[in-house]
């Protein structure tokens, strides 16, 4: 299994009546995390967010992949 | 400005109470005729309510205003009787596109399922809504429309409410036994009372420009996140009726407002848009900021708010007219019912429950569009330019695109008026939420579903064949008493019922599959068509439980 492109986001057990809710609760937090933040802060809190996602998903074929679209100029 | 629509004054009548010491006692008074105070009041008046409608103005909006308005809210005028009128005169629209500078990186489509009677949105002035809304009203008996009367002055007491409205002619008391408050965001009666509606201010101005145009642009929602002909900021294009094209730009805190709407300001920044080749007429133009809040109740006593005095949102989304319309036509029939004395007062503290649940969903989803639309630091910005470039090729981005969350009905999942599932089904059909239309067929008399619900506690039977129904008395019981169900059964194949039982025909099965439909299941319908109860065996006594638990008439 490659990395996956289609929308992922979800809470185990709960169901959604709108397919963008999931998505959007995770895009809230996300940019919640970074309120008051310097951003040399965010940098920092941006990178480590990073390593520990990187670190859960673990497979290094899927992480270069994300890396090679994360590097594209879209 | 404003050459394509001609504002009509509307009468004022000096009313016969001016200078009368006593106050004539009303059953319900709503102030403000706006669209919201509207449909309150025709929803009442429609059955059979008395009503006084209240408003120190005597005409329409000025300016195109609220222009979206989404199938749900049409479904409540179908009700009313206005929705014919509001879509032949407006542009009906599903799809919605994204540009992310100058690609298109997102597209949607409101209405990807066929048989509706509705479209997902369209776009109407606001003009013309009110103008159908107020000829309905007059046409209603029991209506009584006052323009140019002001309320001054009010005080809330345990058994009524008493004003003191202001004419051109003097003032004169009134008092009501229930007051809906239908005055706006600014609202006039809920500062009298010393209520607030709390949230914030946010920090933007946006300008919008109404501009007559013959264009061959589709009827689509076009949203731009940083266009090249409005750099670093964000813009809004609507086709609305009259060939009126409805631009939004977002301008930023720091704009001067009343420097940006001068045309010498405003026709270059169309030009840029728009390109030399259009010709346009600027017909009006309005710089806005907005606050999202609301009240923390909306039931005070026998003061009842609706609409943008009970709760404001911004903009994206469409859902401050389409809420507040939503807000009446949950209340109309629990007020009618303790009115009649057939349901507790302790109904309308479900309106307030209901209805300030949905607000905080239009609240939360309006805050999350405009926090994507208008990143406040360095990070959210490249999150959010990052989401616009990762959605030209990929799906998961093109979700988390978020140009305004569209309005859609509350699932009224948590209402203490549902009678919780007992057996499993499947699809969107659940207690609270508002009935899906399909099709239906009456021997050769071709209708909507929800052309037919509403205004009254309605039971649907699914069953193979009409004859086929258990409990035939006990649901002819039903509907009698003082508390009738109407009774319908919805059959795939038509014919007559022995018991006497109206007959719908789910002729395209979209009834079957949209309701999860199986022979013997039903379902318990309030009169706004929201599911209170459903069933995979039908059992009348527990019809009646679910009834007297959706009218707050539980022992």
């Amino acid at each position: 299994m490659g990395l996956s492109l289609n929308l992922n986001f979800g809470e185990p057990g709960r169901s959604y009546a709108r397919a963008y809710t999931p998505g959007d609760d995770f895009y809230e937090e996300l940019i919640a995390l970074h309120q008051n933040l310097s951003d040399e802060q965010s940098a920092q809190v941006n990178a480590r967010l990073i390593l520990l996602l990187a670190n859960h998903i673990g497979d290094l074929a899927i992480l270069r992949e994300a890396m090679t679209i994360a590097r594209q100029d879209p | 400005m404003l050459s394509t629509y001609q504002y009509q004054k509307f009468e004022y009548h000096p009313p016969r109470e001016l200078g009368a010491d006593k106050a004539v006692r009303h059953p319900v008074v709503i102030v403000g005729a706006g669209p919201v105070g509207l449909a309150a009041a025709i929803d009442l008046a429609q059955q059979n309510v008395p009503v006084l409608l209240l408003d120190d103005d005597d005409t329409v909006s000025v300016g195109s205003r609220g222009v979206c308005y989404a199938k749900r809210a049409l479904e409540v005028l179908d009700r009313l009787g206005v929705a014919d009128p509001c879509v032949d005169k407006g542009v009906s629209w599903n799809v919605g596109r994204t540009f992310f500078r100058s690609e298109e990186v997102y597209s949607f489509n409101l209405l990807p399922q066929p048989d509706h009677h509705r479209p997902g949105m369209i776009n109407l002035q606001q003009y013309y809504l009110e103008e159908f809304l107020v000829k309905r009203a007059r046409s209603l008996p029991s209506l009584d429309l006052r323009f140019r009367n002001k309320v001054v002055s009010m005080r809330a007491q345990d058994d009524a409410v008493a004003l003191q409205v202001e004419t051109p002619d003097g003032v004169y008391p009134v008092e009501a036994d229930w007051l809906i408050v239908a005055d706006g965001a600014r609202s006039p009666i809920r500062r009298m009372m010393g209520l607030e509606a709390e949230g914030k201010v946010f920090m933007d101005r946006f300008l919008i420009a109404d501009v007559v145009m013959k264009a061959d642009f589709p009827a689509e929602r076009w949203f731009w996140f940083d266009p090249p002909f409005h750099p670093g900021q964000s813009v809004l294009l609507h086709h609305q009726a009259d060939n009126v094209w409805r631009i939004d730009f977002q301008l930023g805190w720091d704009a001067d407002p009343e420097e940006e709407k001068r045309p010498e300001k405003v026709i270059p920044r169309i030009k840029a848009m728009l390109g030399e080749e259009h010709e346009f007429e600027l017909e009006w133009v309005s710089v806005y900021t907005f606050q999202c809040r609301r009240m923390a109740k909306f039931r005070h006593g026998r003061v009842l708010f609706v609409g943008d005095a009970a709760h404001q949102v911004s903009p994206f989304g469409a859902r401050g007219a389409n809420s507040g319309i939503q807000d009446t036509d949950n209340l109309a029939w629990k007020l009618r019912l303790v009115m009649d004395g057939k349901a507790p007062d302790s109904l309308l503290d479900t309106y307030s429950d209901e209805r300030t649940c949905a607000a905080d969903e239009n609240l939360l989803n309006s805050t999350r569009s405009t926090d994507f639309i208008t990143p406040k630091t360095k990070t959210s910005l490249a999150f959010r330019n990052a989401v616009l470039g990762l959605a030209r090729h990929y799906p998961f981005a093109r979700a988390l695109v978020n140009s305004g969350r569209l309005s859609v009905p509350t699932i009224l999942a948590d209402s203490v008026l549902n009678t919780p599932d007992e057996a499993a089904f499947a699809g969107d059909m659940a207690p609270g939420a508002p009935c899906d239309d399909s099709p239906m067929r009456a021997q050769v008399d071709h209708f909507w579903l929800l052309g037919r619900l509403g205004n009254r506690f309605q039971l649907l039977v699914y069953a193979d064949k009409p004859g086929d129904v258990t409990q035939a008395d006990a649901l002819q019981a039903l509907m009698s008493g003082s508390l009738p169900v109407d009774v319908i059964l919805v059959t795939p194949s038509g014919g007559r019922s022995p018991h006497g039982f109206r007959v719908f025909e789910d002729y395209t099965g979209r009834f079957a599959e949209r309701y999860d439909a199986r022979p013997g299941s039903a379902w318990l319908i309030r009169p706004d068509q929201h599911i209170a109860a459903r069933w995979r065996a039908l059992d009348v006594r527990r019809v009646r439980q679910a009834l007297a638990r959706a009218t707050c008439n539980q022992e």
